[in-house]
């Protein structure tokens, strides 16, 4: 292995790599400009469409409580919604989306709440619906409110105290510093946005660098160079590796950039954010520890070594770059996979799944952003995740030594 | 010098099974001569060129170019190699220049060195007017010189031409036949494979008749007239090639 070689392959790959349009948008231009446009004009419109929803009074339909004049009456005249007479149509109404919800009172209620005796209210609604959601949030506030009243007027009435049914207060009181609630708040998108970027910055020029130049039949005539296999394979790879490592960090500064400026200039950058923010008692960007950040990166650079020789590896083995792109779909849904299992809720770090690629780094990537550091499960995924790229990059070496992969015809 | 001893290639086929791509080849090429591997399209000439330039690993026999073993020195013979054929092409993002300095530096120059010889090719083979040129845009007369250029930079004892005026017009294939020439004239050892008899007949000392992977006749243009009491190349190669056809 000479390094003089492997240099001079990385630099011309560097070079003409910058050269080529299709690498520059994949490297540059989608993280810079393409991806955080993408992230912030789907908050921005997420949470406009979100704040539209809000600011509707939902439509609700009375059914029933003719013989409750006290509650029927309390419903119309109810700022939080706009009661509409009953319907017998009011199921497919409420599946039209001309209604959001109806709210059924059963008989004798108004009696039954002076006796004690009263039937259930029902709510009917079209679950997973927002708006429908957000009606029946503001009757259940509505009857909340009325049995509150009906429980004080009840105690009044035998001459007890309102705090007999509420006779201490409960308060919760937030320990945890702003970063590490940001880091919990975000912590599983974050991983999972590094690693998608380490991925789709590797595919264009490892394609490019492999199946790309035996199309091009530039392939042949750098082997007939004195430079040993070894370190061609070597040069091509820290240039997809770059690429991998360019995307991924331009990507994360301009979103960064983004969100600050944006929220500078708004003072808001859409309601998750704020909530966030909020939460973490920041201004619009969520607080992360630099040093989690930091982690996350360090953890992150096996997996880009990982996945940039086995792309190459991959695409190596192909033709021409259509056969290649068609190995390499299927291999962004294999590493799709693990990143979405890693954030589900209730998936934790154990060590047989320290052991498992991918996840095991979104999972603890998720643990360091909300400060939490398990030095044994950090050693044992950075160390797995090295071996893997190992194992990879060596895999790659052997291949680009056979000569039915690289006369493949 | 080459000498090919024995040169065997096998390759394996999921319908056709073993295939023998070269099959117990032997010859030798003195410097300052020029080799004529002759064959119909996949006779085994661009295998058995591969193989020597050792872009593939014989599997048995072995060759030595320019005193070194091409198994077990093939960076070496490499070194001491230049290979022109169809299929090696020019990075087309690449100007020429840059082109010609990136094979110095992987051929071991250093940058000065590069700079000089750059300057000489330049000068001999009229490069100056699109150095600057990315590849892409250079005309195929442009990127056959330029690939000359490529081959020429780190002064190779040895080169292989695999049908290198294949595809080109008559201008541009008679500049490659000049710089064959040209390349015995400074004392080369060269090997030319073709299918075109003509360039045989103007540019080989000896030829090499190669057919199903097997060199079935070898020896300078007269000698193989007298062999096959044929004078037309075209009539000399029929009748070693395919001694069953009818004339």
């Amino acid at each position: 292995m000479s390094w003089r070689s492997i240099v001079t392959v990385y630099g011309k790959e560097l070079r003409d790599s910058l050269r080529d349009r299709r690498t520059l948008l994949s490297m540059i231009i989608i993280p810079v400009v393409v991806m955080p446009t993408l992230v912030f004009s789907l908050g921005r419109i997420g949470s406009r469409a979100y704040a539209r929803a809000r600011e509707e009074v939902p439509v609700v339909m009375l059914l029933g409580g003719v013989d409750s004049p006290m509650t029927t009456a309390a419903l119309q005249q109810s700022s939080r919604f706009r009661v509409v007479p009953e319907s017998a149509d009011y199921r497919q109404l409420i599946s039209d989306k001309k209604i959001r919800a109806a709210v059924r009172i059963p008989a004798g209620f108004d009696a039954g709440l002076r006796g004690g005796t009263a039937g259930p209210v029902v709510i009917l609604h079209y679950q997973g619906e927002l708006k429908s959601g957000f009606a029946v949030g503001e009757i259940d506030a509505f009857f909340r409110e009325l049995r509150e009243k009906t429980v004080t007027a009840a105690l009044a009435a035998h001459g007890l105290p309102a705090s007999l049914v509420a006779p201490f207060a409960v308060r919760r009181e937030n320990v945890a510093p702003p970063e590490k609630v940001g880091g919990n708040a975000i912590g599983g998108f974050v991983p999972y946005l590094i690693i998608m970027l380490c991925f789709s910055g590797a595919v264009y020029p490892a394609i490019d660098l492999t199946a790309g130049e035996k199309e091009r039949g530039t392939l042949e005539t750098l082997l007939c160079s004195p430079v040993a296999r070894v370190d061609i394979v070597l040069g091509k790879f820290f240039m997809v590796l770059t690429s991998s490592l360019c995307a991924m960090g331009l990507s994360l500064v301009s979103m960064a950039l983004t969100l600050t400026v944006a929220g500078v200039a708004t003072g808001s950058v859409g309601r998750g954010v704020q909530a966030v923010a909020a939460q973490a008692g920041g201004g619009a960007l969520p607080l992360i520890s630099p040093l989690g950040v930091a982690g996350v990166l360090a953890m992150v650079l096996p997996v880009a070594v990982l996945f940039s020789a086995l792309l190459m590896m991959i695409a190596l083995f192909a033709k021409s770059t259509k056969e290649a792109q068609t190995y390499l779909m299927p291999l962004a849904f294999v590493v799709l996979l693990p990143v979405a299992i890693g954030l589900l809720p209730g998936v934790e770090l154990n060590t047989r799944l320290a052991l498992v690629p991918i996840l095991n780094l979104s999972l603890v990537c998720k643990e360091i952003l909300s400060g939490v550091w398990h030095w044994n499960y950090i050693a044992l995924i950075f160390g797995s995740t090295c071996a893997y790229a190992g194992i990879a990059l060596a895999l790659t070496v052997r291949m680009f030594n056979r000569e039915e992969v690289l006369f493949r015809t | 010098m080459i000498e090919a001893r024995s040169l065997t290639k096998t390759f394996r086929d999921k319908k056709r099974g073993e295939i023998r791509a070269v099959d117990g080849v032997s010859f030798r090429v003195e410097p300052g001569q020029i080799y004529g591997l002759l064959g119909a399209n996949g006779a085994g000439k661009t295998t058995t060129l591969r193989l020597l330039a050792t872009l593939l690993q014989p599997t048995a026999g072995t060759a030595t170019v320019a005193g070194f073993d091409i198994v077990a020195a093939p960076e070496k013979v490499r070194a001491r190699v230049g290979f022109l054929a169809t299929s090696t092409a020019l990075y087309g993002r690449l100007t020429a220049r840059e082109m010609i300095a990136y094979f110095g530096r992987l051929n071991g120059l250093a940058e000065a060195e590069i700079k000089v010889r750059l300057q000489r090719l330049a000068d001999e083979l009229d490069l100056h007017e699109f150095l600057d040129r990315r590849c892409e845009k250079l005309s195929t007369g442009m990127k056959q010189k330029t690939s000359i250029a490529r081959t020429l930079i780190h002064d190779p004892a040895v080169m292989i031409f695999d049908e290198p005026t294949l595809g080109l017009d008559v201008m541009a294939a008679r500049a490659i036949v000049r710089f064959v020439r040209d390349c015995k004239g400074r004392g080369k050892t060269v090997i030319y494979s073709t299918h075109m008899m003509s360039e045989v007949e103007k540019l080989c000392d000896t030829i090499g008749i190669i057919h199903g992977g097997r060199l079935l006749a070898e020896g300078t243009l007269g000698e193989l007239r007298a062999r096959t009491g044929e004078h037309d190349m075209e009539e000399v190669f029929v009748k070693v090639a395919c001694p069953e056809e009818p004339a």
